[in-house]
């Protein structure tokens, strides 16, 4: 129980060095990665990230290898490279802990990245509650404009990539790749449809490679180990390490990076030595993610278990909640988020939302029908069939989740008489 | 042509490569309903009505937004689809207004319809709509925020097609709304009045401001003399209301109808814009010869004069002082007409047939007054609120007798009928002043290269060995290059511009009949000029009527009964928002 399972790789200098150090992180092995890459071809760079089995931390695992090979291959006068550090999902904070005490490995790895696919401008769009990331990114890019680690010719290779940072003003939609691009070019933040992809057409119309911060945390990594030595840690179809976002009951919360395929109880158990109670449900990715129930626990860290229990593994945070807590208090909570931050653009999400929550507290008044819950079922897939983004895709996931795991909660809702009450 | 083979409810089809599935299965008889897709614009794919099944893809995709591929297997009616379908129009009823039978769409309103061919029996959710008060500041528009269903289509055409982005979304998530900055009132912003917001807008969220009513009073009051102009534009769409082809030239049925709702004379306003060409082109021969403000720019469209007075005031000075044709009207309605007959002017009401929303600005403006108490026009009426009056009055307009316009002002030229497309202004004036000045008799008097859809036309016309400029354009975001391009000094060798506030002209005009696109103006265009070429006097300066006009009352185009009757003069109205 105490033996400890967590592998710190992309944590590994955490609290070894100053984080506003460039020598710190120089002397530590830092933008060695860089130089191995501009020593060989982008190509090969792609390769590597192909071979790596890296998929996007920021919830979509699309294979970040993928990505680039079509941003690479994508023709264009210009090409963009974008750092999603909008990190807006309660229960998350893993980006935030990456900024703050290793800035530079996000840095390093968007200029191989921006290497690998000829991309010539980079921007990191951090959220506007972030003060203290944005303050020390900032640091962090003027130490490595001096050093000649961003600017024209990055290490006499000719290379010319710079990196703007960019601040967004606290909507959660601006996690979304669309509305964050439509942010920085100065518009509202609204999704939009895909495709086209941003591979293509992302920031300005123009091929652009947007990866969430912990992306781009693991490309020196790669790079400096090998995709074979990445590809050990891991599990068969979920390679490397996780950050974890653990809060909620446990009595020791926090950030942990652990390999994949450790399990949900382990995570609680170990890393956040239990509860006080007993545990309700755990919520993992977020407040976009499943609401697991105890039984379930024995699920791996890993994308294919999750996708087999028809669920997504998110980015990672793990919210325990205990049995002190009610659920659909919880899950009302959750969807009240939800409604304040749709951008309103779509009908599903816009309109839908309100009425899961108008459903909902009908349940939670215990003056539902047997029909709300046909009524909240059929809201629950539309709204996940035909919403824009995945804002709204995800928005009743915890619903849904817990109506799947925890039926019970919801009949107890539902009135015994047939007619409700005036 | 690259071509993909895809499925459509198990049927097989070939479609070039890039085509929407919207498109696609349209072509093998599928019809896919859509919201806020309309096929001159962006796509939006916002309102999600037209989801479609497509193997292999966990969500349901757009039909508007999503191109057929390869291979692709396309549910458009499988369970799935139809429960969302139904899902998202539910909620969209559940935030609308739904006062169907009172409201001024009920029978031409998208929602409407798709609710009923889904089987919408009722709204499983509860109404949550808050109920706001009606936007009534503007003389033309109505915006009713409790109809809105945010499709956008308003944002895109004001935005795009008239440069003003007067409408933009305000908010988020479901307090959002569609309304101009701030939340200000449409009368207290730079809005144009073209109404062209109020042609797109599936449902009543933004609508002409209804004058039935008073029309129904005059009509119905026995001291009134009432009278009516019927402007160019609207012989062509009116059938459209009748389901009768676009394009229809439908002008005699158009006086029968008249005269069948009791007006007392149905008159035409292409008789004044035969006048308007009498004035316009003497003031631009004289403009040419005084070395007077050069181009000159056109003034019958209200909309664009409602633009250039908020946007470009400094260039003023080369907008013709010419009222438009259903201000002569007015005027003459008033000022000439009441002693022909006997009467006062106080016991005309003046009424007009309009295809355009900004005409009932333009009315009402106070320099368009006869004798500083009475308008020259007392009611505008949309082509969309004629249709309704005579469906009120259970008039079978398709079935009606032809009939003619009554004297004096029903006769009119060839030249008068184009006025309601894009460039026919400017082909009138030529075919009349190039006889003026030359003298001679114009042997070809089609001048086509000022006709059709393209947003800015040119042409060079050789007047008595001086080569004459002249430009055409139309909507106001191309209204907007043509005044960079006079202030920039780039448009110095035109001599005259013509500018049209809506896209096609008139007969693209925001009072018009819904559901136009790019293809049915271009009916409604093809309409015009075969109404021009069936009638007998093709120039202005040949109507009788005209001739007999100024020869026993108006003396001479430009003279000082025109001074007082026919001619305007304009306002700075610039403001910073």
């Amino acid at each position: 129980m105490n033996e400890n399972i967590e592998k710190k790789l992309l944590t590994k200098r955490f609290g070894l060095i100053d984080p506003m150090s460039i020598e710190d992180y120089l002397a530590s092995g830092g933008y060695s990665a860089l130089r191995k890459a501009v020593s060989t071809t982008p190509e090969t760079i792609v390769e590597e990230m192909k071979a790596s089995g890296l998929r996007g931390r920021g919830g979509a695992a699309f294979p970040v290898g993928v990505k680039m090979e079509m941003v690479q291959k994508a023709e264009a006068d210009i090409k963009y490279l974008v750092c999603n550090a909008d990190e807006g999902e309660p229960g998350n904070f893993k980006d935030r802990y990456l900024m703050e005490n290793d800035p530079h490995q996000i840095i390093e790895g968007m200029v191989i990245s921006a290497y690998a696919v000829g991309a010539s401008k980079g921007y990191i769009f951090i959220r506007g509650e972030y003060a203290r990331p944005i303050y020390m990114m900032d640091s962090a890019i003027k130490a490595a404009q001096e050093k000649g680690f961003l600017g024209k010719n990055i290490l006499g290779t000719g290379l010319d990539f710079d990196i703007e940072l960019y601040t967004g003003a606290g909507s959660y939609v601006c996690g979304e790749e669309f509305a964050l691009m439509l942010c920085i070019e100065g518009n509202p933040a609204r999704s939009t449809f895909k495709p086209p992809f941003p591979t293509n057409e992302g920031l300005y119309g123009k091929p652009t490679q947007i990866n969430n911060v912990e992306s781009f945390a693991n490309i020196p990594h790669i790079i400096e180990m090998g995709a074979k030595e990445f590809s050990k840690i891991g599990t068969k179809h979920s390679k490397g390490t996780k950050l974890v976002s653990l809060s909620g009951n446990v009595r020791k919360k926090g950030l942990f990076e652990v390999p994949f395929g450790v399990h949900l109880w382990e995570i609680v158990e170990n890393l956040g030595r239990g509860v006080m109670g007993s545990i309700k449900m755990v919520q993992v990715g977020g407040a976009s993610g499943p609401c697991l129930p105890p039984n379930l626990l024995g699920m791996k860290l890993d994308y294919k278990d999750f996708a087999e229990n028809d669920m997504s593994l998110g980015s990672g945070a793990v919210i325990v909640i205990d049995t002190k807590n009610d659920i659909l208090d919880i899950v009302r909570n959750t969807l009240e988020f939800f409604r304040h931050e749709s951008c309103g653009k779509c009908t599903p999400c816009r309109e839908g939302i309100v009425h899961l929550l108008v459903l909902l507290d009908r349940f939670i008044l215990g003056e539902a029908e047997k029909k709300d819950l046909e009524l909240l079922k059929s809201l629950i897939q539309t709204i996940e069939l035909t919403s824009i983004c995945g804002l709204g895709q995800a928005a009743p996931t915890a619903l849904k989740t817990t109506l799947r795991y925890f039926p019970e909660v919801y009949a107890a809702g539902i009135r015994k008489n047939h007619t409700r009450a005036i | 042509m690259e071509t993909v083979k895809i499925k459509i409810n198990n049927k097989e089809v070939e479609v070039e490569k890039g085509t929407l599935i919207l498109d696609a299965a349209k072509s093998i008889g599928v019809s896919i309903p859509t919201l806020c897709y309309h096929p001159d614009q962006e796509i939006k794919a916002n309102c999600r009505v037209c989801a479609v099944e497509v193997e292999g893809m966990k969500n349901l995709q757009t039909a508007c937004s999503t191109q057929a591929a390869e291979g692709m297997v396309i549910k458009t009616n499988s369970a799935k689809v139809r429960e969302a379908r139904k899902v998202n129009i539910e909620l969209l009823l559940a935030n609308h207004n739904m006062s169907c039978t009172t409201c001024i769409r009920n029978g031409n309103c998208e929602l409407q319809k798709i609710a009923a061919e889904l089987g919408i029996r009722e709204s499983r959710f509860d109404n949550i709509m808050v109920l706001q008060d009606k936007d009534e500041s503007s003389p033309s528009l109505v915006r009713n925020q409790n109809k809105c269903i945010k499709c956008g289509r308003c944002i895109q055409v004001c935005t795009n097609v008239q440069g003003l982005a007067i409408l933009d979304y305000a908010g988020r998530g479901h307090t959002s709304e569609v309304k101009p900055a701030y939340g200000m009132y449409l009368n207290d912003v730079r809005c144009a009045a073209c109404g062209q917001c109020s042609t797109v807008c599936p449902v009543a969220a933004i609508t002409e401001k209804e004058d039935i009513e008073r029309v129904w009073e005059a009509i119905n009051d026995p001291d009134k003399h009432v009278v009516v102009q019927t402007a160019p534009a609207v012989r062509v769409s009116i059938g459209e209301e009748f389901g009768m082809e676009p394009g229809s030239i439908v002008t005699g049925k158009l006086v029968a109808a008249l005269r069948a709702l009791g007006f007392d004379a149905v008159f035409d306003t292409d008789f004044t814009a035969d006048l308007t060409i009498m004035e316009e082109g003497h003031e631009l021969l004289r403009r040419i010869k005084k070395g007077g403000v050069l181009p000159m720019l056109t003034s019958c469209s209200p909309g664009w004069i409602n633009y250039i007075e908020q946007y470009y005031p400094e260039l003023l000075p080369h907008v013709s002082t010419c009222k438009s044709p259903q201000q002569m009207f007015g005027a003459l309605a008033k000022g000439y007409y009441p002693e022909k007959i006997g009467k006062e002017a106080e016991d005309i009401f003046s009424v007009s047939i309009m295809p355009c929303t900004a005409k009932k600005y333009e009315a009402q403006r106070s320099e368009m007054k006869h004798d500083k108490k009475h308008y020259d026009v007392d009611a505008v009426l949309t082509t969309r609120e004629l249709a309704r009056m005579l469906k009120q009055a259970g008039i079978a307009f398709d079935q009606l007798e032809e009939e003619e316009y009554d004297d004096p002002f029903g006769i009119s030229t060839g030249a008068a009928v184009i006025f309601g497309a894009t460039g026919g202004v400017m082909e009138a004036a030529l075919r009349t002043v190039y006889e003026v000045v030359t003298g001679e008799t114009l042997e070809n008097i089609n001048f086509t290269d000022v006709r059709g859809l393209e947003g800015i036309k040119e042409a060079a016309v050789d007047l008595a060995g001086q080569q004459v400029k002249v430009m055409v354009a139309h909507s106001l975001s191309k209204a907007k290059q043509v005044m960079e391009m006079i202030k920039s000094g780039k448009a110095s060798d035109y001599a005259f511009i013509e500018i049209m506030c809506c896209p096609g002209g008139c007969i693209g005009g925001g009072g018009q009949p819904y559901g136009a696109t790019n293809a049915l103006r271009q009916q409604r265009i093809d309409g015009t000029y075969r109404a021009d070429e069936a009638l007998a006097i093709r120039k202005s300066h040949e109507n009788p009527a005209i001739k007999k006009l100024y020869g026993e009352f108006l003396i001479e185009p430009l003279g000082e009964k025109s001074h007082h009757l026919l001619h305007t003069h304009y306002t700075n109205r610039k403001r910073s928002h």
